[in-house]
């Protein structure tokens, strides 16, 4: 590809080894992206209403309420997380539950190989089942020690941080357990059906 | 949707028009090699590549009708914008850009369904895609626009977007007759009857307002699409 005419680049010396490719730090601001409409609503309507299920090909599926879901162990993940729109953001953290902690609960039968993530906004994500454990993924509602903002996903919302984000489903509500792989919103839309920040996993068609 | 949008893989696209139509704007009018036609509404990525192989990357709405021979890109320059401030600045004419596109099977509008569109700013972008698009087909009918901005001059495409018969509500000068508000619910309501689909397009803050205020005129929730940019701060 050519070199672009006059363009050196000015966030060079910025670039730290722990940034994937394409990527830029976004310092301190934390960009949304977001493609329907953000939930509205007193927090104490939502939690209320809400429920986190788990279930499709699991021994026995779970249904946990917003007391209930906080009566689980608490596990935090403290790192980086990378948007396909390009800014990854350093040294967050998320605490809630891990997705491990779900799955032992409802135990995954022996074909469950995917997971599609259901939002109550009806946005949905899929991932391979082993992208989502062994502690890589958690069902997160405190960012940095506050409670997650509402258009961050708040009050809950899917972390998998190893992944573009579009894969942290926002305001997750469900986590369906499948046998075969089944494109979510983004990758209906696009996007790529993995999307990992390290391989550039963008858009379709990326290696 | 009929099928899986358009998408197309990296080329490069030659700068063929350059100007600014304001000193924050720039808009660029690109020959697309191999070029895969879009939707309206769909963007492109811009990467800029430095001599020792550096790149830096960002999506851009498009501007063109897809029957337009070039691509039109509505840039507008950030403080510290490493792409926008690059494009602003230091393109020209002839340059050739590395470009991948079309992306994004959501934010589109094939003129199949009766839509409205509420628009701030630099996210007026995709919507002039769309109102291009209409006038060629003649079904202007089939989708009504309302844009913001906070002065005529800061609005991308105000004229082409009057004429198109979009109502225009500016927030800091008096636009006519129309004091300086953002738009009214009452004002809303013409453009929003008989809409199945509503897009909304702006910066954050802008979505979040924009989103509130259709759900407030009676906008199902599950119609309304939204593309925003920027940050939270």
């Amino acid at each position: 590809m050519p070199i672009t005419r006059g363009f050196t680049g000015n966030r060079r010396r910025e670039r730290p080894d722990r940034l994937p490719p394409g990527q830029y730090d976004t310092g301190s601001s934390w960009p949304t992206l977001t493609a329907e409409a953000t939930p509205s609503g007193s927090l104490e309507q939502w939690t209320e209403r809400w429920r986190l299920r788990v279930d499709g090909l699991v021994e026995s599926p779970q249904e946990w309420s917003w007391a209930g879901v906080h009566a689980l162990p608490r596990s935090s993940y403290a790192g980086d997380i990378h948007c396909v729109t390009t800014w990854s953001k350093f040294g967050m953290t998320f605490t809630g539950v891990s997705v491990d902690t779900l799955l032992e609960a409802a135990r995954p039968q022996p074909e469950a190989r995917f997971v599609l993530a259901h939002s109550t906004t009806g946005y949905t994500t899929n991932l391979p089942l082993e992208d989502v454990t062994g502690g890589r993924a958690w069902v997160a509602w405190e960012v940095d020690g506050e409670p997650l903002p509402r258009g961050h996903g708040g009050p809950v919302r899917l972390i998998v941080p190893h992944l573009y984000f579009w894969k942290s489903a926002k305001w997750i509500t469900r986590l369906e357990l499948l046998a075969r792989d089944q494109p979510g919103f983004w990758e209906q839309n696009g996007y790529h059906d993995r999307g990992d920040p390290w391989l550039e996993q963008r858009y379709q068609g990326d290696p | 949707m009929t099928g899986p949008a358009p998408a197309g893989g990296w080329t490069v696209g030659r700068i063929v028009e350059i100007d600014h139509p304001t000193d924050r704007l720039v808009r660029l009018r690109l020959h697309v090699d191999d070029r895969v036609d879009h939707l309206p509404g769909q963007h492109y990525v811009v990467r800029l590549r430095a001599p020792d192989g550096y790149t830096a990357q960002r999506s851009y709405s498009v501007a063109s009708d897809p029957d337009d021979p070039l691509l039109e890109l509505m840039v507008e320059c950030l403080p510290g914008g490493e792409v926008s401030g690059f494009l602003h600045d230091v393109a020209e004419v002839g340059d050739v850009l590395e470009l991948r596109g079309p992306i994004g099977g959501w934010f589109v509008w094939e003129g199949d369904v009766p839509a409205v569109c509420l628009a701030g700013g630099s996210g007026v972008v995709p919507v002039v895609a769309m109102t291009r698009y209409a006038r060629r087909l003649g079904i202007e009918d089939r989708l009504r626009v309302v844009v913001v901005a906070r002065t005529w001059e800061q609005l991308p495409y105000a004229a082409e977007l009057s004429r198109y018969g979009a109502f225009v509500a500016l927030t800091r000068e008096n636009l006519g007759e129309r004091v300086a508000a953002p738009p009214y619910p009452s004002e809303l309501a013409a453009y929003v009857a008989g809409a199945g689909r509503a897009y909304v397009c702006g910066s954050v803050g802008f979505a979040t307002y924009a989103t509130r205020l259709f759900e407030e005129v009676g906008v199902a929730t599950d119609t309304i699409r939204v593309e925003q940019f920027g940050e939270t701060g």
